[in-house]
């Protein structure tokens, strides 16, 4: 199995590196994950089948629960550590863009 | 929701792009980069010196929650407006090192134009350092979480 390409379709998904994004800063059972989106329930299930079978995700047990977090072996790998950054960069500009609108129409 | 900002980076460069298309006429966008009360805006950050012109300079400085001060410093080496800026940038007392900054701005409409960004490190290393930072701090946002839990289970 060609698991790089697997791993690389992964991420290609906008929802799937929404989720990775998600679970970067705290680990989280599916769901509080599907919680932060639109999608059906079975829809993100199916993301976080994808996102755990090429390891960005691994899953814990923790009593009845089962938290997701992030494989941070496998995202080194990956070297996509372009999209923590490009999310920063994105939240920055969509910060600038919506004080210019309101400065836009205070004229 | 689709990010708009694209980030080129490749692999063993120094360098790196960010292009970002806005819903903005390119005098806001432009006047966003050069008025300090907006840059205080959308930066969230206090202003302390902004001489926008050729051979100005600025310094920035952000506070924590817990009142840490961190200064963010450069100079401009060029400034035409709505259309460049030339500036180098550097995170004080940190060992980031200083990067060169080329903004430009592009009018796309009347009412939309696009940023681009050129961010020129010192070597490739220092690049990667700087790109991995918001990954890092996710991790160890990820650690920090998993100590308070742990702390409360005690």
């Amino acid at each position: 199995m060609n698991l790089r390409r697997d791993v690389f379709q992964a991420i290609a998904d906008p929802t799937r590196r929404a989720i990775l994004m998600l679970v970067a800063s705290q680990a989280m059972t599916a769901g509080a994950i599907a919680a932060n989106f639109d999608t059906a329930r079975p829809t993100v299930s199916k993301h976080l089948a994808i996102l755990t079978e090429c390891e960005l995700l691994k899953q814990e047990q923790n009593g009845r629960e089962i938290y997701y977090h992030l494989n941070p072996k496998k995202m080194k790998e990956v070297a996509d550590f372009i999209e923590p950054f490009r999310k920063m960069w994105d939240d920055r500009f969509n910060k600038l863009e919506s004080v210019m609108k309101q400065y836009k129409s205070k004229k | 929701m689709e990010m708009k900002t694209q980030i080129h980076a490749e692999d063993g460069q120094q360098e790196l792009k960010i292009t970002r298309e806005f819903d903005l006429p390119v005098d806001l966008l432009f006047r966003a980069y050069v008025e300090p009360e907006l840059v205080e805006q959308w930066m969230g950050t206090k202003v302390l010196k902004l001489d926008a012109q050729k051979h100005g300079s600025y310094r920035f400085e952000t506070t924590d929650p817990k009142g840490n001060k961190y200064g963010f410093a450069g100079a401009i080496h060029e400034l035409v407006p709505e259309q460049k800026i030339v500036r180098t940038f550097e995170m004080e007392g940190t060992p980031m090192g200083v990067q060169l900054e080329f903004y430009y701005f592009e009018p796309l409409t009347e009412d939309t134009s696009k940023l681009t960004m050129h961010v020129i490190y010192e070597s490739i290393a220092q690049r990667d350092q700087v790109m991995q930072l918001p990954f890092k701090q996710g991790i160890n946002m990820a650690h920090k979480r998993l100590e308070e839990v742990l702390t409360k289970m005690k």
